[in-house]
């Protein structure tokens, strides 16, 4: 399947990525009402998040795992794996709230929603052929594409 | 502000920011290497200290709502011919610092630009014109000595060439990126420069930083540099690239050495230019064993023997007044390539008043070279390349027209990855990640983009040669260098037209 | 070949989507004695909260069983295996064939010798039907008492309490959530249910359920000498595997079933997984009881591989939990309170009280092995990474873990890109 790949060597920590992300998943789709408006009534939040150590930086978010540690934590069942995309889906309507998922996943990908008790991971932009953050990212510190199994 | 010099509120720019448009996403804050952009607690917002902007529009280009502005700051000093902001600001910084002025990048002062006075030629009617696309056009450049005459002798397999030939190195198209040590830009850089160059089939040139092992797979297309400092220099690195450059100047900085401050030498450059971590590297003003003619002679050989001469030798000198007799002196000891750089070359660092008062303009020193050597008898022992201020591709064919063999850019090559000419490349902060070694702004260039961007450069430049070579009704390259009647002048003296060797438009 | 599954609970989904991945054709059967397809079992208390209602129970879409080609029978219970002649018979009188099978069954509600215990009035807390009565029974009830101030009694208690039951909890131990949390986790949870108003009696246990003459409980009396008045009683003090069946069959027992890094049993023909198993555990490197939900997936997915013909060793679970309290979060992960002076641990606390935040990590011979947050969790993960992966910590690593920062940044060379960035890891030159 297609993924996400973050590439450390040349991600330059600009967080345009969670720019994107945070526009792309709201409701205007309008990069100034997304964070001047809807941020502060809905509580948006980027589901990639940018890590920072000294000069390295890389944009991070769900790894879309093959074994899935949410997806075993998930007691409500609003995340599955998708056999046919291979895709970690996330229902939000679904979930209670439990962070189960969130403390189970080893690679810190999920959060909680700003202001629901939900929480909120990368869903690779369902309905965008290209993920946003790897549209935006200005240095090829994200890469889509397949490299096979995981 | 209190207790500030008093030049600080004349600061050079200002930001613009459009409240409606900022998200205060902070990218802007963290592009910014100056600390120009900070987030304020208090107020919960992005501002700006206009003071520290230097106007390298990093922020602006990434602003992802376009809501920044950096306006060069009109300083409402009285208007006076004589003393214009710039001196006056200057005598305030010298009042402060009791230092020299520093500046990086080529001069911008205001001196004329033949380049724009000159105009090309095309065929109408009785020479038809080339389409390109349909026929073959040959940009293809040797570079190196030249016999002036072949002997050919008959022998059972057929005829054989007599006359022994010397090494020349071939290039697609008639441009190669100029010297750039690894040290004053970063080795990102240098990876992407050696693979463009190898892309397009034409040279990088090192610098006098020496050469990353790991860069030696690129070596058929790298021209290695010994400088004053010798730094880097070992008998592998000599043998490692394609041909061998003698850096006796530089056009920003005639006259003067170099000097790579302690903060820039990393581990990498440390071992790369084999100097101790961390101090400064300094090559001096001149060649410590070049006094005369003679001497550069020597050092020629020595590379050449060096080498098992294999390869070409150049020799780079600065545009100065004697230019066309230097040129001449520097092939008289065996250069196979003479190399000038003229004086809107860029620099890593130079003192302002050298890079803006000293050399003259490489147009000039091209055509007297060209016409010296020619009247010497001795053109075609050496190729002729010419640096400093290179635009665009119709600057590089004047160039050809004027008698070059090929072009080195250098400004341009960084222009293509994304440098505005903030002109503070000695700083070591370079936004754009060029002229630094931080980790944390080199990696703002990563090697694929910037190879690919290099290459794509070098292949429109090539497209609008051949495009402006078959309007002249010509197929190739080599039958326009130093082809001055496809020149005219306008808006030139007699004497600058004479020295140019080209006449005036409508004659 | 065919599969069949004793239970439907998690390790049943996860054996389900296992099998999938390695056998798309075999034939699966699913018996279990609940009769609903699974929901999620730690829903209850959402539900008896009132928090979700009933729509919101199952663990998959209605179309995962048609589309995973699994068969169901639903309200049936094993009542025998015959490790033999590979066979289960269930109570309704049939008999099911099977190449491998997998026991699923979960855990069994203890309930300890109490007097008073039989009778109307007190229940346990671990299906969808205990949740349902209970729903009924807070509609008439003004005071119940909990006993077990564990995980599932704090959740029975919370959801009680939300449906206007003045709930009292009674723990044997000093304090609640004793197993999986420590003191001062445990203290700002019991400080939030106060504030809330749950009573928690702590160090004290239940020695009597009193009943009138008609048999209806008037409440409990504790063994420190008080009474507390109720209507109602649940019981939550934990769950014991529910081995009989394998046990009955020969099959090797201690806590649960003895289950291999393939989560085969003894008899290889039979597999073993969720609360039923006791099986390797990531970090004790040795097998034990777990009932967990993560664990119960995760050894249900492995033994549906294995089973599959996979071959996919179980790296082992890992001890987790995560509640929320009145919307006070914590998580507990690994070895949380090491037995005293054991060799090679350190520990390090940081408690800020007004805040009700709190972190303790717990390292073992320089790597972390355990944690415990409470308000503060989003870091959570990141430290379960360092637990998972086992790394090695150097002592600036180290600090800040300690800290509160860690990050994905201070893996150990090499491991990001393997992970993130595998095979296209970019070589600069
Ligand atoms: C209220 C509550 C809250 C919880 N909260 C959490 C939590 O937040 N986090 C966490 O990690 N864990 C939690 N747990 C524990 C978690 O639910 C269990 O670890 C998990 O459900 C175990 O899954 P399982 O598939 O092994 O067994 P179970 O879910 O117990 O399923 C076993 C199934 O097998 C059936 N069965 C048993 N014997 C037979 C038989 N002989 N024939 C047919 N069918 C049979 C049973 O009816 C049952 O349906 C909670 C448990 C409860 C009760
Ligand atoms: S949330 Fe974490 S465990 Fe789940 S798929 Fe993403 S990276 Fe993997
Ligand atoms: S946009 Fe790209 S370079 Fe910028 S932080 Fe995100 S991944 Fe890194
Ligand atoms: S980058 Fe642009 S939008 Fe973002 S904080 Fe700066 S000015 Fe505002
Ligand atoms: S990034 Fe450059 S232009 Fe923008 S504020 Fe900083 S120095 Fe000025």
């Amino acid at each position: 399947m297609k993924k996400i790949y973050p590439n450390k060597a040349v991600c330059i920590g600009c967080h345009l990525c969670e720019v994107a992300c945070v526009t792309a998943h709201s409701k205007s789709k309008d990069i100034i009402l997304a964070h001047n408006v809807e941020k502060a009534q809905e509580g948006l939040a980027p589901r990639r998040n940018v890590a920072q150590e000294g000069p390295v930086c890389v944009a991070l978010s769900c790894r879309h795992c093959e074994e899935p540690m949410c997806v075993a934590a998930c007691i409500s069942g609003a995340l599955t794996k998708n056999p046919e995309t291979g895709r970690c889906e996330y229902n939000e309507e679904q979930c209670v709230g439990c962070w189960s998922c969130l403390m189970a996943c080893p690679f810190g990908s999920i959060r909680r929603h700003p202001v629901k008790e939900k929480i909120i991971k990368c869903d690779l932009c369902a309905g965008r052929d290209m993920p946003a953050c790897v549209e935006a990212c200005p240095n090829a510190g994200l890469i889509y594409e397949d490299r096979g199994k995981d | 502000m209190a207790f500030a010099p008093i030049n600080k509120n004349y600061h050079d720019f200002f930001v613009v920011r459009d409240k409606d448009a900022c998200i205060n996403c902070q990218v802007c804050v963290r592009q910014c290497s100056y600390g120009v952009h900070y987030w304020d607690e208090a107020r919960q917002c992005v501002r700006h200290d206009n003071t520290k902007c230097i106007g390298c529009h990093r922020c602006e280009a990434y602003c992802p709502t376009q809501a920044l502005l950096i306006q060069e700051k009109p300083s409402n000093f009285k208007p006076n011919a004589l003393w214009r902001p710039v001196f006056i600001k200057n005598v305030y910084k010298q009042a402060d610092s009791g230092g020299v002025l520093l500046a990086g990048m080529g001069s911008p002062v205001d001196i004329p630009v033949y380049w724009d006075k000159l105009l090309l030629d095309a065929s109408q009617v009785t020479n038809p014109s080339i389409d390109p696309l349909r026929e073959p056009m040959e940009l293809r450049t040797y570079l190196g000595s030249k016999p002036t005459r072949l002997e050919f002798e008959t022998t059972p397999e057929g005829p054989r060439l007599k006359t022994p030939t010397k090494p020349n190195i071939k290039l697609n198209i008639p441009i190669m990126f100029s010297a750039m040590s690894f040290g004053s830009i970063n080795f990102n850089l240098h990876v992407a420069m050696a693979r463009a160059a190898t892309e397009v089939g034409t040279y990088y040139n090192t610098g006098e930083g020496g050469l990353h092992e790991s860069l030696y797979k690129y070596g058929p297309n790298t021209i290695v540099q010994v400088a004053s400092g010798r730094f880097g220099v070992h008998s592998d690195y000599l043998n490692a690239g394609a041909a061998i450059e003698i850096k006796i100047g530089q056009g920003a900085k005639p006259g003067i050495g170099g000097h790579l401050p302690g903060e820039k030498i990393n581990a990498m450059v440390s071992e790369t230019r084999m100097v101790p971590l961390g101090s400064d590297a300094i090559s001096p003003a001149p060649h410590h064993d070049i006094y005369s003619i003679e001497d550069l002679h020597q050092l020629i050989y020595a590379l050449k023997e060096a080498s098992d001469y294999k390869k070409p030798v150049s020799v780079k000198i600065a545009a100065v007044h004697n230019v066309a007799a230097i040129a001449s002196g520097v092939v008289r000891a065996g250069a196979d390539i003479v190399a000038i750089d003229g004086m809107r070359g860029g620099t890593g660092a130079a003192p302002a008043m050298i890079r803006d008062n000293v050399g003259i303009p490489i147009e000039l020193a091209l055509a007297s070279v060209d016409q010296r050597l020619r009247d010497e008898g001795i053109r075609n022992d050496a190729s002729v390349v010419v640096a400093g201020g290179t635009r665009c591709s119709a600057d590089v064919i004047k160039a050809i027209a004027l008698g070059a063999d090929a072009v080195y850019i250098a400004t341009a090559a960084l222009l293509a990855v994304g440098c505005t000419l903030c002109a503070r490349c000695y700083t070591g902060k370079c936004p754009w990640g060029i002229a630094t070694n931080d980790p944390y702004l080199a990696k703002r260039q990563n090697p694929d983009i910037a190879a690919k961007k290099m290459a794509n450069l070098m292949k429109a430049w090539a497209h609008e040669i051949e495009e402006m070579l078959g309007g002249m009704g010509l197929n190739s390259i080599e039958s326009l260098r130093g082809n001055r009647d496809k020149l005219r002048a306008v808006g030139l003296s007699q004497s600058e037209m004479d020295i140019l060797g080209v006449k005036p438009a409508g004659r | 070949m065919k599969y069949v599954i004793v239970g439907n609970g998690v390790a049943s989904v996860g054996a389900i989507e296992g099998i999938r991945r390695a056998d798309p054709d075999g034939e699966i059967l699913v018996i279990s004695e609940e009769s609903t397809p699974t929901y999620g079992r730690p829903l209850i208390s959402y539900l008896l909260a009132g928090k979700i209602g009933p729509e919101r129970m199952p663990l998959r879409p209605i179309t995962f069983y048609d589309k995973f080609k699994v068969k169901m029978a639903l309200g049936s219970k094993v009542v025998s295996l015959d490790a033999k002649a590979k066979t289960v018979s269930t109570d309704d009188g049939n008999t099911h064939p099977y190449d491998k099978l997998l026991l699923a069954t979960g855990g069994v509600p203890f309930v300890p010798p109490l007097p008073g215990k039989d009778g109307s009035g007190v229940y346990s807390f671990t299906t969808l039907a205990n949740a349902e009565t209970l729903v009924d029974v807070a509609k008439n009830c003004k005071t119940a008492v909990v006993v077990g101030g564990g995980l599932i009694g704090l959740k029975a208690a919370e959801a009680l309490h939300d449906r206007g039951v003045k709930v009292s909890i009674v723990e044997l131990a000093p304090r609640v959530l004793s197993a999986a949390f420590d003191d001062k986790a445990g203290g700002l949870v019991a400080k939030r249910l106060a504030e809330v108003g749950i009573d928690v009696h702590c160090g004290t246990q239940a020695t009597e359920i009193k009943r009138d003459e008609s048999g209806t409980i008037v409440g409990v009396h504790l063994k420190d000498g008080s009474f507390l008045p109720a209507q109602a009683v649940v019981i939550a003090i934990g769950v014991v595997p529910a081995a009989a069946l394998a046990k009955d069959a020969g099959i090797k027992v201690d806590r649960g079933v003895v289950v291999d890094e393939r989560l085969a049993s003894s008899d290889p023909a039979v597999f073993a997984a969720g609360d039923v198993a006791q099986a390797k555990d990531l970090i004790l490197d040795d097998n034990r009881v777990v009932p967990i939900w993560p664990n119960a997936f995760n050894q249900g997915f492995y033994a549906g591989k294995n089973m599959a013909g996979a071959d996919s060793p179980y790296l082992g679970g890992l001890a987790m939990n995560s509640i929320a309290f009145y919307g006070l979060p914590t998580v507990s992960v690994g070895i949380v309170n090491p037995a005293p002076g054991e060799a090679g641990i350190e520990l390090s606390e940081t408690l800020d009280e007004e805040n009700a935040t709190y972190r303790k990590l717990v390292f073992k011979d320089g790597k972390l092995v355990g944690y415990v947050l409470v308000g503060d969790i989003d870091n959570a993960g990141l430290y379960t990474g360092f637990i998972r992966f086992k790394f090695p910590l150097d002592a600036d690593t180290k600090a800040k873990l300690v800290s509160g920062c860690p990050s994905i940044l201070q893996w150990p060379e090499g491991f990001f890109d393997e992970k993130f960035n595998p095979v296209g890891a970019q070589e600069i030159v």
